[in-house]
Parts: C-alpha cells; sequence; structure tokens
C-alpha cells in the first residue's frame, strides 16, 4: 500500500502595499484527493499558488509537505519535495521540444538525463502527445500545449499538482478529456490535485472538496454540493441580491 | 578578383570571424541566462591576457599548460565576478547589474593600471603561432588556421554541451524562462555561475588568439574584443548563441569586404561606415539576423 502524503497550510498571509491579497488562508490535502480552490477573479487563488511554490515571498504563514517546511525553501528546492504547479498562461519552454520540456521537469528534481528521458517518453505516451515530441512547444495546439505543461509536471514525480486554471481556453470537449485524465490521476499515480477553475462544470464534478476565497479569506470549505448551497459562495459569486 | 585575393579574403573572414564570433559567444552566454550585457567581459579577456604574460614570461611551463592556466583564470574571473559582484544584486533591478558590470569592469582596469603598469607588455606566444604556412597558394599565419579549427572544437563542444547533456538542457530552459525553470527545480545559483564560467572560458581562448595578434596586453586591451562582441550581437541577434556565431562571422565579412573594395583614400573611414551599417541593423532589423527566443522574464 502506498503512503499517504499530507500537504499543509497554516495561516498564510500576503499583502500587496497594504491590501491583503491572502489572509489567514489554511488548508490541508492528502495524496488520492482533489481539492478545488475557487473564488471570483481578484480574491486571491493564483497568488496562493505563487506563495506555496514559493514564486512570492509570504508574510505569515507555515507550508509543509509531510515533516518538510517548504515554507523556507527556495523556490527551485521545492520540487523535490514533491510540490509543482502549471500556470494560468501557458510557460513552456517554447523552443525546446515536447521531449525536452518533460525531461526539465525530471531533471530539476535531480533525475539522470537517461532516467529523464525515459520518464519524459512514458509520459508523452500517457498523454498521447509521442508523436509530437520532437516539435518545438510552440508548435504545439494549445490543448495540447496545456497537456505538455502537465506532463512536464508529472516528471518530477510530485506528490501534490497545483493547476492554475487548466482548462482556462479548451473547448468542451477537451474539457472532457481533462477531467477524464485528471479524474483518475490522484489514484493512479498516488498525488493529490489543488486546483484553480472558472468552469464550474469541471470543478463540481472532478473534486472531493471545494475551499473558496474571498477578497483573500477562506468563506467556505466542503464538499461541492454543500459549498454550491453556502449563501455566502452565492454572494461572492453572484452579488448581494442573489442572496 | 583573383583566386589568390579570393582565398585570402575567405581565410582573413573565417580567421577574423572565429575570434569574432567566440567573443560574441561569452557575451551572449551571460545575456542568456540574466538579461545582462556583461561590460566587465573584456576585462575577463584581459586578465586572461595578463595570465598569459606572466606565466608565459616568468615560469617555464609548456605553452600549451600557459594557453590552460588562461583559460582556467579566465573562467575563475568569470566565476568570481558573479560569486562576489552579480549575484547580491541579483532580483534586483537590470539596471543595478548593469552598473555592477560597469563597475566590475573599471576596478578590473584600475587594478591593472594601478598593480602592474599602464603600459603594455609583450606576450608570449609560442613559436609555431607565426609560421607561415601556404593554403592554396596563399601563405598566411599558422595561427589563423590553428584559430579556425579551435573555434570549430569550441562550438560542437557548446553544441554538445547545450542539446546533449542535462545541464544544457537545464540552461536552454532557463535561457527561455528563468522564473519557470527554477520553479521546475533547475538551481539558479549554478546554472548563472556556468554560464560565467563558460563566458570566461571563451574569454581566455580569445585573449590567447587577440594576444598573439596584437602581441601585447594592456589595461584597456579588453575594450577592443568588447565593442567587436557588441556589433557582432547587433549583427547577429542579441538573444540567440547562433545569432551570436553568426553575427561575428558577418562583421568579419562586412569589416574584410569594406578592406578589399574600399578607395584607399576612403579606407580611413572604415570603421565609420562599419558603423552606419551596425546603426542601420539597429534600426531595420532590431532583433538582429537570427530572432531570438529569450524572453523578458529574467532572474526574479
Amino acid at each position: 500500500m502506498e503512503s499517504t502524503s499530507i500537504f499543509e497550510v497554516s495561516g498564510l498571509s500576503k499583502s500587496f502595499a497594504g491590501l491583503k491579497a491572502v489572509d489567514n488562508v489554511s488548508m490541508k490535502i492528502k495524496t488520492g484527493e482533489i481539492l478545488g480552490l475557487i473564488g471570483p477573479n481578484g480574491s486571491g487563488k493564483t497568488t496562493f499558488i505563487n506563495l506555496v511554490t514559493g514564486m512570492l515571498e509570504k508574510d505569515a504563514g507555515r507550508i509543509t509537505i509531510d515533516q518538510h517546511n517548504i515554507g523556507e525553501m527556495q523556490a527551485y528546492q521545492i520540487p523535490v519535495h514533491g510540490l509543482v504547479r502549471t500556470y494560468q498562461t501557458i510557460r513552456l519552454f517554447k523552443h525546446l521540444s515536447s521531449l525536452e520540456n518533460v525531461m526539465i521537469g525530471a531533471l530539476g528534481v535531480g533525475m539522470k538525463r537517461k532516467q529523464a528521458a525515459a520518464v519524459a517518453e512514458d509520459l508523452l505516451e500517457e498523454l498521447g502527445l509521442s508523436e509530437r515530441r520532437d516539435a518545438p512547444a510552440q508548435g504545439l495546439t494549445f490543448r495540447d500545449q496545456r497537456l505538455l505543461e502537465i506532463a512536464r509536471a508529472l516528471a518530477a514525480k510530485p506528490r501534490f499538482l497545483l493547476l492554475d486554471e487548466p482548462a482556462a481556453g479548451l473547448n468542451e470537449e477537451e474539457t472532457d478529456e481533462l477531467f477524464a485524465l485528471l479524474s483518475v490521476m490522484p489514484e493512479q499515480k498516488n498525488i493529490g490535485i489543488l486546483i484553480v477553475d472558472h468552469d464550474m462544470r469541471l470543478i463540481m464534478n472532478l473534486c472531493n472538496r471545494l475551499h473558496v476565497l474571498n477578497y483573500g479569506q477562506t468563506i467556505a470549505e466542503g464538499k461541492p454540493e454543500d459549498v454550491r448551497r453556502n449563501p455566502e459562495v452565492v454572494v461572492a459569486y453572484l452579488g448581494s441580491e442573489a442572496s | 578578383m583573383s583566386a589568390n585575393i579570393f582565398i585570402e579574403f575567405v581565410i582573413n573572414v573565417l580567421s577574423m570571424g572565429s575570434l569574432y564570433a567566440l567573443i560574441a559567444l561569452g557575451l551572449v552566454f551571460v545575456y542568456g541566462i540574466c538579461n545582462l550585457v556583461n561590460f566587465a567581459y573584456g576585462e575577463f579577456i584581459t586578465v586572461s591576457a595578463y595570465v598569459l604574460y606572466f606565466v608565459g614570461t616568468f615560469t617555464d611551463l609548456p605553452w600549451w599548460l600557459v594557453f590552460l592556466i588562461a583559460i582556467g583564470s579566465g573562467a575563475l574571473t568569470g566565476f568570481l565576478s558573479e560569486l562576489i559582484a552579480f549575484r547580491p544584486f541579483r532580483g534586483r533591478s537590470l539596471d543595478a547589474l548593469l552598473v555592477t558590470s560597469f563597475a566590475v569592469s573599471i576596478i578590473l582596469q584600475r587594478s591593472f593600471q594601478l598593480g602592474i603598469s599602464p603600459r603594455s607588455r609583450a606576450v608570449p606566444v609560442p613559436d609555431f603561432f607565426n609560421i607561415n604556412v601556404s593554403l592554396l597558394g596563399v601563405v598566411t599565419p599558422l595561427r589563423n588556421m590553428l584559430l579556425i579549427g579551435t573555434t570549430i572544437i569550441l562550438l560542437i563542444a557548446v553544441l554538445i554541451l547545450m542539446r546533449r547533456t542535462s545541464l544544457g538542457i537545464a540552461m536552454r530552459g532557463a535561457s527561455e524562462n528563468f522564473v519557470t525553470a527554477r520553479l521546475m527545480g533547475v538551481p539558479a545559483n549554478l546554472v548563472i555561475s556556468i554560464a560565467f564560467v563558460i563566458s570566461g572560458i571563451l574569454a581566455g581562448v580569445v585573449a590567447i588568439f587577440w594576444s598573439a595578434r596584437t602581441g601585447s596586453v594592456e589595461p584597456m586591451m579588453g575594450s577592443g574584443p568588447l565593442l567587436i562582441g557588441f556589433i557582432s550581437v547587433v549583427i547577429g541577434g542579441m538573444q540567440s548563441l547562433v545569432g551570436a556565431v553568426v553575427g561575428g562571422y558577418v562583421y568579419a565579412f562586412i569589416a574584410n569586404m569594406l578592406s578589399l573594395t574600399l578607395p584607399s583614400s576612403l579606407l580611413s573611414f572604415r570603421d565609420a561606415i562599419m558603423f552606419v551599417i551596425v546603426i542601420a541593423f539597429l534600426v531595420l532589423k532590431p532583433e538582429g539576423l537570427i530572432r531570438g527566443k529569450y524572453q523578458e522574464e529574467r532572474v526574479g
């Protein structure tokens, strides 16, 4: 039986020029589950991901994976402890081949070149990108670029995968494909997923639990069906008249 | 143009272009990773040239070891300048890094002037460097052939490094998007240090062939190759290793073509014409001949 890891954030805060972008947010994810992080535009979702991955420096809070205090580490040290991410705006290495893009994910956590190449080949096969292995990433379709970013993240053999709006720009059919891919991933790969997205159909069907932010603060947590009925969430999304 | 003149022209373009390509490559290696135009690069070359002078003059070491020590000193200069001068300012503004590179350049120049001498010193080179060889009926110093051969070997080595090694793939990724590479686990300090070391190694090789050509070293020696490096990358493209190499050869081609075709009364304007061509490049093709890949996001 595979071991369970826990990604835990407690009291995370970040202000920009006095404005609290993330305000005392805490959450916990275990491997094998999918947590949706939702909220209106500007609620602090992407800032949260930027903070936990070391892209931004936090003002306060503690971020751990099992016993490792990753909140105090340099950004480049975090993937080796099992946390990687994708981006709202695709950030591939455009002139590198698909294979090299994925290899960087593996090399970044210390794999040797041959092992990294083997891992990358397997992931490209798994995600249906093998035929494009030698093509520069910039030549891929938008859908394939989204998948390639996920493949690159998975190459690091993470325990936790943070997906920042992975369905953004995808059509309905492509989003369904993404759902099919992600829904089995936690069990297949024994990873935990934190997903941010505005596609409520995807979020509601995919996630085991939801965490809702508004103005940087947690306003609701729980199962999707409970959160959907939460009056504070309804107000945050639709305005006060909706309540 | 007679056959002999043509062959001489080709040899000159290839040998000068090789030197210019190495200079430009050293500049672009650092620019690609850090977005830093390193104005101290000329002084990396000067340091190696002074090491050539001191070790070559005051020891009986074999020439190949003297060359290795000179190249090693270039690498060490690159490594130490990054560690001591540039690293503390990384993550701040690019202006701070730019000013730091000026500071490193001036400090090294003044150190050479005060610590060694403002006057030039003769750099010993192995005798075989100056042996004339005949190639297709054209007589040329052997050092020109050695320079072309060395450049080919170094370019192949760089190609293998960048295409076939883990480090090279990581560096290419980092040169496209440093922040993303870092978030994927690519260690910032290592990649940047190695870029500076490679730049320093190239500076060391340039120092050998530049000194062999001029026969001396003096404190301000670095400004000449630095200017050539800048012109080459303006022509070829600041954002591409291939562009830097192409720029070096194109610059040598234009310079030699002007020397060959300008009437003697206009020869003194050769450099001025060269700069007009560079300005034209900046206006008409600011990205250079080879479109680069590096993005704006850099060391954070």
